[in-house]
Formats: C-alpha cells, structure tokens, sequence
C-alpha cells in the first residue's frame, strides 16, 4: 500500500443543528492530486478547514502528512499550504511586501527572504507588478500571488479551495500548468472545484460530495464509466440542446431510445452521439441526491 | 514558465520574529491607509479648536476652560484612534489572510499584538499632536518632568487598554462597518465624564453614571498631574479601571481568537 498523505476516516462536523459533514471517507496517495467536487454548500469548504487545522472536526480521524489534524495540530501546519477561496493577500501592500512577509514568518532570513521573492514573482510573472499594491491587480495576478505565497516553502501538501473560481480561461490555463508542475515535484495536491474540466484535467482521483457524504469516488474514467454507455444528444435547428438521453451504449438501447425520441421530437431534429462527461455524473449524483432530500 | 524550484524548510520563525514582522505589516498598513491617518490627526486638531474657542467662551467666560478642556481631548482623541483598531481587526479576520497565518505553524494571535502596537503608536503621535497644539491656543500646565512623564504613562496605559477592548471588539463583530459602530457607541463615555464639564454640574443620576465610569478617574488623574487640581484617590481607581478592562480584554481576545477558528 502507498502512503497516505490525508487519510479521513468517519469525518462528521455540524455547525450548531446543521449537519455539514457526515461521515466522510477520504485517503489520497502522496504525490497525486485529489479534486473534490459538489454543488454550492456541500460542505467542500469545511472538508478543507478540518483539513488544514482551522476547524475541528466532531468525530472520526483526520490525518494529514501522517499527523493528526487535532492532537499534532502544529506538525500538521509544518505539512501544508493552504490557498483559501478568497485571496489570501494584503491589499494595501505590494506583492513583493505580501511575499517577503511570508518568508519572515516562515523563518527566512531576510537575505533568503529577498532572494526567493524575487524566484517567485518571476515565476508567476510578476516582476514587472512587484511594487504596486495588490488592490490594483487583476484576478488572475491575485491568484498568481496567492499561490506564490502558498510556495514560499514547500510543504508536502497542498491545499487549494477554489483555486480558479472567477478567472478567464487563459489565467485558468497558466494555473493548471503550475498545479501539474507541483504535483511533478511529488507535492500532494487536495483541490476543491466547481469546474468538472479541471477535475478532469487536473486530478487523479475525484470525489464528489453532497448533503454531506462521498456519493461517488473515483478517477474521472470511472465516474463516467458509471453513467454507462453512450449520451444521445438532441439539437434543434439552431443548434440549441433540446434534449440528453443517456443509454448503455448497445445498439438495441440506442435504437429503443431513438425510436422514442422520434416520436416526441419534430422531424428535423438533429441528434449525436458522445461518451458522458463529467458533467452528466455530476448532475446524475447531486440532483438524484437532490431529489431525495426533497421526498 | 520555468520550473519553480522547490524549498524544503521546517525552521519557522521564532515567537519575537513573528511580532516584529506582524507590527511592521500593522505599521506599514496604517501609514498606506491616508485617510484614517490624516484623520487621526487632523480629528484632535479640530477638537481643540472647537471646545477651546467656540464651546469654551459659554462654558468659562475667564478663558481658562482650554486648562480645563485639554485631559479631555487627549483621551477623546485616544478613543477614537484605538477605535479603528477594531476595524482593522475587523476587516482581518472576515479577509482571506488569517486563515493563511492560523494555517502556519507559527503564533497567529500576534496579527492582533500587531494592530495593536500600530494602534500605540498613531494614538501617540495623535496626543503629541493635542498636546502642541494645546500649547498654541493657550494650554499653560503648572507640570514638572515628573509629573508629565507620569501623566503620559496614565495615557499609554489608556491607549493601550481601550485599543486591547476594540481588538476584542473586532473579533467579535461580524465585518468592519459593524466593529466601526459598536466602536462608535463606546465613544460617547468621555462625553459622560468629567473630560468637559465638572459632573457637579450634571443632574444627580447622571453624577452617579458620571463619577463611577473608568473615563472620569482617568481625567482627573491627568488634570491633576497636568495642571495642579486635587487627585485624591482616583490615581488608582484610574489604574484599577484601566487595569481590569485591559486584562478582561486580554482574555476576550485570546478566547474569541481561538473561538473564531474558520468560521466567517
């Protein structure tokens, strides 16, 4: 068996009557990368604070870097980096300040300081914004810092909630580069995301989680494995999706599927035919979830 | 992109590295922030002019009342500003940036101790600036060196406490225009105090809130060191006040920092 870099056994948080967590099983392999996927409010936000010491957790065992997270509280902090959902940076100060900031507290000399914020804001491609005040910056250069901040040292694991959230594609883009690079160096990544192409393009394994449990795991293969076959897809005349049909992919079911849409749909209705995406298991898990909360 | 070479380091910074750096960023934060500063100075200034020439005539035709008046705005002016820290803290603790500092192994309650020893240090630049320009619209104290330095220990030590008591307040409040308005209603004590008018001028009742809140002992210890007029015991119900507010607040602080562990 490899080594575990989180293992979460039983993980269970209410916040007063709200129950968030409930019973939350996790274990991620050193040097993979691990996406945690759910809809708004499922309790993604909170996995990452037990995770990384800012809340404790009510019950079960939750170990990261082999500490636990409650009783070797300090040598957990000594393993991670955590990125949070909003910017981690002083918008009064500039990136340069924020960085060297870190360096000290993480116990840099101020030569060893100076040296590795400059390494970093050439990595992230700062240099040129070094001494302007982070509130003037865009998003994507918040982020940039954010995550330059997180490398300051390194730590064997990661932690990055919403890493993306907000930005353009091409920020999207460069952010991803230097996740797989992370991971390249055999620095454990734990991500949470509600994009289902960056679980897909980053991850190794995906969990979803909603209404507080893991309600599907695995690598992105087997999720859509899990949906099956093929997904008939209907278009209308103006390109517009009209309708999704999922089958298992046998002609027979395909055929069955089409003879019924034929029925219900106008005549020039286009139809195709692609492997499910992430986006079908997700929508499958959460609104089947969904639905049962409801009755 | 080139490959961003990795660190590997497990020293972290030592208990007294981790204050100075958090009093530097504090300091730092304070002087980028303009507007707070130039109020934080410009505030006594406008003070002392008000209460000395337009309120001061009507209160004490002889022209005294500035003698009088200026213990007053020195710790109304010190409120203020220690008031802000609990917008700093405020603002803090609802950004991003103290889970980052809870996350590293290092003491994170020293955010706090940064806001407040920045906040010592504009309060003192603000009561230098009351003090000189006391002196300019007729402040003539009868203090020798020793009573001065005693009453500017009194007012550090009241700067320092009423600053701890809005860190507490900061953490506690929910966003920064909150902690600014609670901040806001502790402001109106000095006004319910001997800082402007004699309470025995004041009805009965009043004189009752009046003469038992910390502000009034505060006063009267300074005026006295200041300007001669009888201290009796309120040198140590002074102390005492001061002492007791800043020890609950020390504790508050140290509670609701932990309290407040990820929860926004």
């Amino acid at each position: 068996m490899s080594k575990l870099a989180i293992d979460v056994k039983g993980l269970r948080k209410k916040f007063g009557s709200h129950v968030v967590l409930n019973g939350i099983d996790i274990s991620v392999p050193v040097g993979t990368v691990y996406a945690l996927l759910g809809p708004n409010g499922a309790g993604k936000t909170t996995l990452i604070h037990i995770l990384s010491t800012l809340v404790a957790p009510d019950e079960g065992s939750v170990k990261v870097a082999g500490y636990d997270v409650v009783s070797e509280k300090n040598k957990v902090k000594q393993s991670i980096s955590l990125t949070g959902q909003f910017a981690a940076v002083d918008e009064m100060l500039t990136s340069e300040e924020n960085l060297q900031m870190i360096c000290r507290l993480s116990g840099l000399t101020i030569a060893e300081s100076r040296t590795r914020t400059d390494e970093l804001l050439k990595h992230f491609d700062l240099t040129a914004a070094a001494k302007k005040l982070v509130k003037t910056y865009s998003g994507g250069m918040r982020r940039r810092l954010d995550l330059a901040i997180s490398l300051v040292v390194s730590r064997p694991v990661l932690f990055l909630d919403e890493p993306t959230t907000g930005l353009d594609t091409i920020s999207r883009r460069a952010l991803w580069e230097i996740i797989l690079q992370l991971k390249a160096q055999g620095i454990t990544i734990f991500l949470t995301t509600q994009y289902l192409e960056e679980a897909d393009q980053l991850a190794d394994r995906i969990a979803v989680i909603n209404g507080g449990h893991v309600v599907a795991s695995g690598t992105a293969n087997d999720l859509k494995s899990k949906l099956g076959g093929e997904v008939i897809e209907l278009h209308n005349s103006n390109e517009e999706l009209i309708g999704t049909v999922s089958t298992t992919g046998t002609i027979h079911d395909i055929r069955l599927s089409l003879n019924e849409l034929a029925l219900k749909y106008p005549q020039e209705t286009r139809v195709s035919i692609r492997k499910p995406s992430l986006d079908d298991v997700f929508l499958l898990l959460t609104s089947k979830k969904l639905e049962e909360s409801l009755s | 992109m080139t490959n961003i070479t990795p660190r590997a380091f497990t020293k972290s910074s030592s208990f007294g590295l981790t204050n100075a750096v958090f009093i530097g960023r504090s300091i730092r934060l304070s002087l980028r922030n303009t507007e707070a500063l130039i109020m934080a100075i410009m505030l006594p200034v406008m003070l002392m002019l008000l209460f000395t020439y337009v309120f001061g005539g009507a209160i004490d035709p002889g022209g005294n009342y500035v003698n009088y008046v200026v213990p007053g705005i020195i710790l109304l002016c010190a409120g203020f500003g220690s008031a802000s820290t609990a917008v700093d803290v405020a603002h803090d603790m609802t950004n991003g940036i103290i889970d980052r500092f809870r996350t590293m192994p290092i003491q994170s309650l020293s955010v706090i101790t940064g806001h407040v020893v920045a906040s010592l240090a504009r309060n003192s630049l603000a009561t230098a600036v009351v003090i000189g320009v006391a002196f300019l619209v007729g402040f003539r104290p009868s203090a020798n060196a020793i009573e001065w330095l005693a009453a500017l220990g009194i007012i550090i030590l009241f700067i320092l406490t009423f600053t701890w008591l809005f860190a507490a307040i900061g953490l506690v409040s929910g966003s920064p225009s909150a902690a600014s308005s609670y901040g806001f209603a502790l402001l109106f004590l000095p006004y319910l105090s001997s800082a402007f008018v004699p309470t025995d001028t004041m009805p009965n009742w009043l004189q009752g809130v009046a003469n038992h809140q910390p502000i009034t002992p505060v006063i009267e210890t300074i005026r006295g060191l200041l300007t001669g007029t009888p201290i009796h015991d309120q040198a140590w119900w002074a102390i005492g006040w001061c002492s007791f507010i800043l020890l609950t607040s020390l504790i508050w602080c140290f509670i609701a920092f932990q309290k407040k562990a990820g929860r926004r």
